[in-house]
C-alpha cells in the first residue's frame, strides 16, 4: 500500500491504514521511553478526521495520565475526504479536544514554517523536560484532491482551492522569507528544482530495475521464524510453480526460504 | 491476470438504468428467453437500498462519505439527493461510534444500513456488531430486535496490502444472531440485500470492491421491487456429475471459469454459488456430494477455521460414505496480503488452483506430496 513506510533506522513505526491506531502507540511507545529515562519523545501526526476516532480520546486521556513524553501533532486541513471539518466535529477545533483531557495544546499557522517549527521545538523540549503531553493543532487547508482517484471540485467551489493555493501557500511564504533576507534567489530555486527533478528520475530508474521479489518473500516475516505450516507451502509453491510454469509470469523468482 | 475481465466470455455492456457509463458499450448479439437487460453489480445495490428506502420510511443510510461523495465505491450515489441528510449520514471517522449509534437505532425501531468503507475496518468496531448487534436478541428473550445491515466491501481487492484484503466472513460466520451473506451476481446483489433489509435480524452483507463494476443479466423478476431472495439458500450456478464445487463472491466466477476448462477435459463440475454463509445451506451442499461424491471447497480468505474447514465438517458428518476421494480445500495463502503485485498474485487461488485440485478428486492428477 503506498504511504506506508516505516524504518527503524528512521525511528520511523510503519504507517498504518487504520485511522488515529498510531495515536494509543505513541503513547505507548512515549511510556517506553519514560520508563528508560531517554532523552527523547513521540511524535504522533493525524488529521482533522483522525480526532473522532476512539482511539484519539484514548490515546490523549492515557498520555495525560501517563504523563507521557508524546506530542500529537493533528494537521487539521479541514477536509477529511469530501467531509469538511463542520461535519467533522463542532467543537473549536481540536485544540480544544487536547485541552478538555489535561493535555496542554497550541494552534498554529501550519502553513507558517517557522511558527510550526518554533512550536514543535517548543514542544519537545516541554514534552523531555516535564515529561508531559502537548498537542499541536496546524491549521492549514487540503490544497490537493484526497487521492488521484478523487475530483474534489465536485464538493467544494474551486475557487475556495485556488485562494489557499495563491495566498496561504506554505512555500511561496517561507520562500519569501528566505528571498527578503538574501539568502536565496530565482537561479538557486531554478537549481534546486532540477537537482530534485534529476535524484528523482534517476530513483525510478534505479527501482525499476530491481528484481521482482521472491516466492520465499511471501512467506517470510509473518512471523519472527518461519514456522513448519509455512516452510511447507512455500516448497509446496514453489515445487507448482515449476510444475506449471505455463500457468504462472515468468517474473517472479523461485528461491528457497532458509529453514528454521 | 484477474480472472474477472474474462470470467464471462465475450459479454460487456452497461446497461439503460446505469447511474455512469463504468464500460464501453458494446453489444454482443445472444439471445436469452427471459434476460434482456445487463446490470452492474454497482447499480444492483444501488436500486435495491433506494427501492428499499423508498418502500420504508424507518431504512437509512450511515456511513463515511455515503453522501455528498456519493459512497467511497460510489454504491449510495443519488442517495443524499434523493432522500435528504436525515436519511443519508456522512459520519465522522469513527466505525466504534457509528456502529454504536446504528445498533442504537436498531433497538428504537429504525432500520439503518450501515457502511464500512472496508470490511477491514468493521474491526474497529466488532464489539458493536458482536455483542451489541448479535446477541440483544437472545440476552433480551426476544424483546430488543435489531434490524441492521452492516454492509461493505470485503476480502482482497487489487495492490491494496494487508490491512485492506482480509475476508471476513469466518469471523462473522461463526457467530450466533447474526446472518451473513455473500452476494456474486447481480441478481444476488439486488435480491439479498433487499431480503437483508427486510430481515429483523442483523446481517453483515460482504460485498466485493472488483465485482461493483461487473455486468450480468437481470431478468424482468429481479427488476421488480419486490423481488427478494431467501436467506440461506445457495444456488447451484451450473449442473455437473463429477464434482462439486462451493464458492462465495468472486470465487464464484473463478469456480465458473475452471469448470469451462474442466469441462474440455471431461470433468462435469457442479459449482455451488453459497450466497448464505450463516445460515449455511448445508442440505443443497451435502445432496450434491451425495450426487457427485468429490468436493472441491473454494475462498480467498485464510485457510485456518476458514469457510472451507466448515463446509468439509459438515460433508464428513452428514455425507461421508458419499466421499469417493479426501476434500480439497482451496484457500489464500496463510500470510498477511503480500503488496508486491507478483507476490499478491500468489498469496490468492487463481483459476488454475481449481482446476488442478478438481482434477486431484478425480484421481486424474496426484499431489504433489504424493510424486515427491
Amino acid at each position: 500500500m503506498p504511504v506506508h513506510y516505516g524504518s527503524k533506522k528512521l525511528n520511523y513505526f510503519t504507517v498504518a491504514s487504520t485511522i488515529a491506531s498510531q495515536l494509543p502507540h505513541a503513547v505507548g511507545a512515549a511510556y517506553s521511553l519514560k520508563m528508560d529515562g531517554k532523552d527523547a519523545c513521540v511524535v504522533g501526526y493525524f488529521g482533522d478526521g483522525g480526532s473522532s476516532e476512539g482511539d484519539f480520546h484514548a490515546a490523549l486521556n492515557f498520555a495525560a495520565v501517563l504523563e507521557a513524553p508524546v506530542i500529537f501533532l493533528c494537521r487539521n486541513n479541514g477536509w477529511a475526504i469530501s467531509t469538511p471539518a463542520s461535519d467533522q466535529f463542532r467543537s473549536d477545533g481540536v485544540v480544544v479536544k487536547g485541552q478538555a483531557y489535561g493535555v496542554r495544546s497550541i494552534r498554529v499557522d501550519g502553513n507558517d514554517a517557522l511558527a510550526m517549527y518554533s512550536a514543535v521545538r517548543s514542544a519537545r523540549e516541554m514534552a523531555i523536560t516535564e515529561q508531559k503531553p502537548i498537542l499541536i493543532e496546524a491549521v492549514t487547508y487540503r490544497v490537493g484532491h484526497h487521492t488521484t482517484s478523487d475530483d474534489s471540485t465536485r464538493y467544494r467551489p474551486l475557487e475556495e482551492i485556488e485562494w489557499w493555493q495563491m495566498a496561504r501557500n506554505p512555500l511561496t511564504l517561507y520562500r519569501k522569507w528566505l528571498e527578503s533576507n538574501g539568502w536565496w534567489n530565482d537561479e538557486a530555486e531554478a537549481e534546486l528544482r532540477s537537482n530534485s527533478r534529476k535524484e528523482l528520475l534517476k530513483a525510478i530508474q534505479v527501482a525499476e530495475k530491481i528484481e521482482k521479489p521472491p516466492v520465499g518473500d511471501m512467506f517470510t516475516d509473518v512471523y519472527d521464524a518461519v514456522p513448519s505450516n509455512l516452510f511447507e507451502q512455500e516448497k509446496l509453491l514453489q515445487q507448482t510453480v515449476t510444475r506449471y510454469p505455463q500457468d504462472y509470469p515468468s517474473d517472479v523468482p523461485v528461491r528457497a526460504v532458509p529453514s528454521s | 491476470m484477474w480472472g474477472i475481465v474474462g470470467q464471462r466470455a465475450c459479454r460487456h455492456g452497461s446497461s439503460a438504468m446505469s447511474l455512469q457509463v463504468t464500460r464501453p458499450v458494446i453489444h454482443a448479439l445472444r439471445s436469452f428467453s427471459t434476460a434482456a437487460k445487463e446490470m452492474t453489480v454497482r447499480d444492483a445495490l444501488n436500486s435495491a437500498i433506494d427501492e428499499e428506502m423508498s418502500a420504508d420510511p424507518k431504512v437509512f443510510l450511515m456511513g463515511e462519505e455515503v453522501g455528498e461523495y456519493q459512497g467511497a465505491y460510489k454504491i449510495t450515489k443519488g442517495l443524499l439527493e434523493k432522500y435528504g441528510p436525515d436519511r443519508v449520514l456522512d459520519t465522522p471517522i469513527t466505525e466504534a461510534g457509528f456502529t454504536g449509534i446504528g445498533v442504537g437505532a436498531a433497538y428504537h425501531g429504525l432500520k439503518p444500513i450501515v457502511e464500512f468503507m472496508t470490511f477491514n475496518f468493521s474491526m474497529q468496531a466488532i464489539d458493536h456488531i458482536i455483542n451489541s448487534a448479535a446477541k440483544s436478541n437472545y440476552m433480551s428473550a426476544g424483546q430488543i430486535s435489531v434490524p441492521i445491515v452492516f454492509r461493505g466491501p470485503n476480502g482482497a481487492a487489487a495492490g491494496v496490502g494487508a490491512q485492506h484484503s482480509q475476508c471476513y466472513a469466518p469471523w462473522f460466520a461463526s457467530c450466533p444472531g447474526l446472518k451473513v451473506l455473500a452476494p456474486y451476481s447481480s441478481e444476488d446483489a439486488r435480491g439479498l440485500m433487499k431480503a437483508a433489509i427486510r430481515d429483523p435480524d442483523p446481517v453483515v452483507f460482504l460485498e466485493n470492491e472488483l465485482l461493483y463494476g461487473e455486468s450480468f443479466p437481470v431478468s424482468a423478476e429481479v427488476l421488480d421491487s419486490s423481488f427478494c431472495l431467501p436467506i440461506g439458500k445457495a444456488k447451484i450456478e451450473r449442473e455437473g456429475k463429477d464434482v462439486t464445487i462451493t464458492a462465495f463472491s468472486k470465487m464464484v466466477g473463478y469456480a465458473l471459469k475452471a469448470a469451462e476448462i474442466l469441462s474440455k477435459e471431461g470433468i462435469s463440475a457442479e459449482v455451488i454459488n453459497l450466497r448464505s454463509i450463516r445460515p449455511l445451506d448445508r442440505a443443497t451442499i451435502n445432496n450434491s456430494v451425495r450426487k457427485t461424491n468429490r468436493l472441491v471447497t473454494v475462498e480467498e480468505g485464510f485457510p485456518q477455521h476458514g469457510i472451507g474447514a466448515e463446509i468439509c465438517a459438515s460433508v464428513v458428518e452428514d455425507s461421508f460414505e458419499y466421499l469417493d476421494a479426501a476434500i480439497e480445500r482451496i484457500a489464500g495463502a496463510d500470510v498477511p496480503m503480500p503488496y508486491a503485485a507478483n507476490l499478491e498474485r500468489l498469496a490468492v487461488p487463481q483459476v488454475e488452483d481449481i482446476v488442478r485440485a478438481a482434477k486431484r478428486t478425480c484421481y486424474r492428477s496426484s499431489s504433489l506430496a504424493a510424486t515427491a
